[in-house]
């Protein structure tokens, strides 16, 4: 019951804050988050799970009721955590804590809708990494993106409603290909009866779908892949469906594109892994030259679209496009360091860009522009902050110790390996010529604000960031660097499950 | 006290308990006329409701209609002119949780009208006309239940005298559904000439006798007229003209009260009368034309232009309208999808479809009604920014549309998936065709809903308002409606099996 008390806490924390008034509602949602950060915590100290959720394994905390029938298909409310969901929900917790911390500057109306929704967002999220079973894993996943769209289309900035719309519209299709493809494919699959996840993917393995209203099993299931991938696609993103993210991103409040690119992106990413690359195995070698493609595509295509921009934000809102290509190349290196890092890069991404997103919201709260060329010389007025953006600057480029550079050394590690992509190596020299390009913007951007004298060309007296903005992100740099020091704290549960989807023994 | 135990026309009951309580209404009335004392007056009719719902949710649970080892069997009253059947519970359900809503919402909404004791004795015996069409079982039933429920509607909606928009929308509804009525009547004796008989199962065994032999195209005219009474009272194409002019000029819980239970009482007819009275394969053999068709084709209509003309409405109670047409071409599907040997997950979906409706519609329309209460003007600009002055229903407001337009976790994703699941297990061609209309359809309704949502989220507001007043019953019961609207989700496990379970049982 563990995880059901997760969200059942985030649930009603919302209920509560949505009604508190606002003067309190920052500092109580802060208090509630904290319940279910040092849960999660918890569990994961005390995690004693085995192998992978849906393959052969023994889940941690799972719980399994009947839910309702339908015909003859059951669906039941069905949650469990294995190594690959565990750290990415203790990421959603303690990311969702430090960004309720990191809004109480910002956010100055509307204070207790604001927090409420923030933590239905968390619910949702813990809900989506927990679920096995498609229908209570669709229903979270779709009912993040309401509450989210109110967070960028109220609280935004300036083009708000346009890039709110644009969010809801694009990821909103995507999720209903994927789901009108999946549920063909389980009534295509012979002898399931239910939609739980560890079936279907059993199925699936066995033998796969059966013809269905004249299309062959076989092709029935590429069409399904595809028809996934793309859905999946559109909320990682990869280029050419990632025109969203930045809109989004720009537009959304400081602590919506915190969890935005901490959290939400990485849905993407699991849905790949728990869907794609576990259930089609087959199909992930017949289309895993195209995919390599795509994600070299988006890495240096990311990176440069990163290059081009003056806008802070931006800039390291096209940076997670780049970042999330890394991780789709791991997946599709199908090795265990390439899953397993494309896994821990989702952690590390989150923290990193986590970190950057909160750095930047808080040096526009003190200079009020977000313009790279408006601004010179801000280290002098703001140290502390300054520091840590340079310093989060350079776990995205991968420094070492840092938690950016294990990810990004073992998705190239496996990537060069893969026995399952041909041209492997060149496919991996081309993304690892992303770094160069990485460096090369964030450099760019670093030396044009943050070093030299100081100018700024607003009206805005600078000074230092009060304590609590400044807090969360030396927690999120704590766990960079921790994980950058001692990355088996999560990668050996991460393996622990990666494994069987590889054909390796548990 | 059991239920079996009892005289065999308490299984009227909750109906019943509506005309009684329309009684005492009018008790009150004679007892203090021109009474002022609203709090009396909706109180007994929410109380009627809720005892009436409170009965018919005691008789399903303790097994009437259903068969089996705890099951009490179907209750037939007055030699077959009625019957009370899971279906008819089911129904009866729906329209007290309808009725009580609005009984609610209205001591707020009709605060200075006149005509109070006369509003909720109207209201109350609507309701009793809805809980009698559940449950009868033969074409003069239906048709006396019709009228009973048709007649307090016209008054109804006319009801705000010197609003001359009410007093239009009063006449023309009273206009068509006349014409309707007639109609249907005629349609009535043809298919009483055809096979000579009035009562449903009768109808049936002398379609599947030879009795109506050489009667085909008189029937096939009698059904068509049948269909054409019943798209009336669902505001189906191509009788769906009156629905927006009614419920825009309507006091707004009327609009509601319209919307979601006039319309689920319309389609339990459609639905007892079809599966009962006309077998697929005799009807067909006798006329030439597999009936399913006719629904087919209106369903697939009348969710089009539903939807479409939703989408180019700038008046939020017409948008609303046009919405609640496009939900009843959904509800249609549940007759498209019948077939020779079954088709109970499909009806069965319908009917979920229509409890579920039945809160998020209502609460929708109620949410226009507190708008109207604190006059903030009629178009989707005039809502623009409630949500700075009353997040708690503008919150609600956004879990009934966001219901409506399907998105999940909310009730109605799940009717919806039911419906399409059901569609897709169907299997011909047309259903799939009904299937992509619905989700095209589906795709399309979340760009008026958002819509709604963004005015009152997201635009600023463009006039200064003070605080709002925040008026207990309206509030109350659409706050409720809300709850339901998302407690169904864990519920829904019981409501869809005592719904397929229904439909099985009269297919």
């Amino acid at each position: 019951m563990m995880i059901e008390a997760l969200i059942a806490v985030a649930l009603v924390g919302a209920l509560v804050t949505f009604v508190a008034p606002n003067r309190v509602a920052g500092k109580l949602a802060f208090a509630i988050s904290l319940v279910p950060a040092a849960l999660s915590l918890w569990m994961f100290s005390a995690f004693d799970g085995v192998g992978n959720a849906l393959l052969e394994g023994d889940l941690a905390y799972e719980s399994q009721y009947e839910w309702l029938e339908l015909s003859e298909y059951t669906i039941s409310w069905f949650v469990g955590l294995d190594g690959i969901s565990m750290p990415l929900v203790v990421l959603t917790t303690v990311l969702c804590t430090l960004a309720i911390v990191s809004s109480w500057t910002p956010i100055d109306e509307r204070e207790s809708q604001f927090y409420g929704l923030v933590l239905f967002i968390e619910a949702n999220l813990i809900g989506v990494f927990a679920a096995l079973d498609f229908f209570v894993w669709f229903i979270f996943w779709e009912a993040v993106l309401i509450p989210m769209y109110l967070l960028i289309g109220v609280w935004g900035g300036p083009r708000r409603k346009y890039a709110a719309i644009k969010f809801f519209v694009y990821t909103n299709v995507a999720s209903l290909l994927m789901f009108g493809a999946f549920i063909a494919l389980v009534f295509a699959l012979p002898e399931v009866t239910t939609f739980a996840l560890p079936e279907i993917a059993a199925a699936m393995l066995a033998g796969g779908p059966e013809a269905l209203f004249g299309v062959a099993g076989s092709t029935l299931a590429s069409i399904v892949f595809v028809a996934m991938f793309l859905g999946f696609a559109v909320k990682v993103p990869v280029v050419p469906f990632h025109t969203w993210l930045p809109d989004a991103h720009v537009e959304a409040p400081t602590p919506a594109s915190v969890l935005l690119a901490g959290v939400l992106l990485k849905m993407g990413t699991y849905a790949l892994l728990r869907f794609n690359f576990t259930m089609f195995p087959d199909q992930v070698a017949a289309y895993s030259v195209p995919i390599a493609a795509i994600a070299v595509i988006s890495v240096i295509y990311g990176a440069m679209l990163a290059l081009a921009q003056t806008d802070l934000k931006r800039i390291v809102a096209y940076s997670s496009v780049s970042s999330m290509g890394y991780v789709i190349l791991g997946l599709i290196a199908y090795t265990q360091f390439g899953v397993g890092g494309a896994t821990f890069q989702m952690v590390s991404h989150g923290l990193i860009s986590g970190l950057m997103f909160m750095a930047v919201g808080v040096i526009y709260n003190a200079t009020h522009t977000r313009m790279v060329t408006d601004m010179s010389g801000l280290a002098d007025r703001m140290p502390v902050a300054v520091g840590i953006l340079v310093a989060g600057a350079f776990g995205y480029m991968g420094l070492p110790l840092m938690s950016g550079f294990y990810g990004e050394f073992t998705i190239f590690f496996g990537a060069f390996q893969s026995e399952l992509l041909e041209y492997a190596p060149l496919f991996t020299a081309a993304a690892m010529f992303g770094i160069v390009i990485v460096a090369g913007y964030l450099l760019f951007a670093l030396q044009r604000t943050v070093f030299g004298p100081y100018r700024l060309e607003t009206d805005y007296e600078v000074g230092r960031a009060p304590l609590h903005d400044v807090a969360p992100m030396f927690v999120l740099l704590g766990l960079i660097i921790l994980l950058g020091v001692a990355p088996e704290l999560i990668f050996e549960m991460i393996t622990d499950a990666v494994d069987p989807i590889i054909g390796g023994e548990v | 006290m059991a239920v079996f135990d009892l005289p065999g026309w308490t299984g009227l009951a909750p109906a019943l308990i509506l005309a009684a309580t329309a009684l005492a209404l009018f008790v009150v009335d004679s007892i203090s006329p021109r009474s002022s004392n609203r709090a009396l007056l909706a109180g007994v009719s929410a109380t009627g409701a809720l005892a009436s719902l409170a009965v018919a949710v005691w008789f399903i649970a303790a097994g009437v209609g259903q068969g089996g080892i705890d099951g009490l069997g179907v209750i037939d009253l007055f030699d077959g002119q009625f019957v009370v059947d899971a279906m008819a519970l089911y129904f009866m359900i729906v329209v007290a949780v309808v009725t009580a809503l609005v009984s609610v919402a209205s001591y707020d909404y009709m605060a200075g009208h006149t005509y109070q004791a006369e509003y909720y004795s109207l209201l109350i015996l609507a309701a009793t006309g809805m809980s009698t069409m559940a449950a009868a079982n033969s074409l003069v039933t239906i048709f006396i239940a019709l009228e009973l429920t048709s007649l307090p509607s016209y008054a109804l909606v006319a009801i705000l005298k010197d609003n001359r928009g009410s007093v239009e929308a009063g006449l023309k509804y009273f206009l068509i559904g006349a014409l309707s009525s007639a109609i249907f009547v005629y349609g009535i004796s043809l298919v009483y000439g055809a096979t000579g008989h009035l009562q449903l199962d009768a109808i049936a065994t002398a379609l599947e006798g030879d009795v109506a032999d050489g009667f085909g195209g008189l029937l096939g005219l009698g059904i068509l007229m049948l269909i054409g009474g019943f798209a009336f009272k669902t505001a189906s194409v191509p009788f769906h003209f009156w629905a927006p002019e009614a419920y825009e000029g309507a006091p707004a819980p009327i609009s509601a009260f319209l919307s979601s239970a006039s319309k689920a009482a319309g389609f339990v007819i459609a639905f007892r009368v079809f599966t009962t009275a006309f077998p697929l394969e005799p009807t067909a053999a006798l006329i030439g034309l597999d009936w399913t068709l006719a629904f087919v084709i209106l369903a697939i209509v009348t969710m089009t232009v539903g939807n479409f003309a939703a989408a180019t409405q700038d008046k939020v109670k017409r948008m609303l309208a046009y919405s609640s047409i496009g939900h009843a071409g959904y509800a249609l599907i549940g007759l498209a999808g019948l077939t020779v040997d079954g088709g109970e997950l499909v009806m069965g979906a319908a009917m979920m479809h229509l409890l579920v409706y039945g809160f998020m519609n209502t609460g929708a329309f109620l949410f226009v009604a507190l708008a109207e209460y604190w006059g903030v003007g009629r178009t989707f600009e005039d809502y623009n920014g409630l949500a700075n002055q009353a997040p708690v229903a503008c919150f609600a407001l956004g879990i009934f549309l966001f219901s409506l337009a399907g998105i999940p976790p909310l009730g109605g994703f799940w009717s919806k998936y039911f419906l399409f699941t059901g569609a897709i297990s169907v299997g011909t061609t047309s259903m799939l065709l009904v299937a992509a209309a619905l989700v095209v359809n589906s795709a399309l309704s979340l760009y008026y809903y958002s819509r709604l949502v963004k005015a009152v989220w997201i635009e600023e507001s463009v006039v200064d308002r003070d605080t709002l007043a925040q008026p207990t019953g309206l509030y109350a019961a659409i706050v409720f409606a809300a709850v339901m609207t998302v407690v169904l989700l864990p519920a829904f496990g019981p409501v869809s099996e005592t719904a397929i379970d229904a439909a099985a049982a009269v297919i």
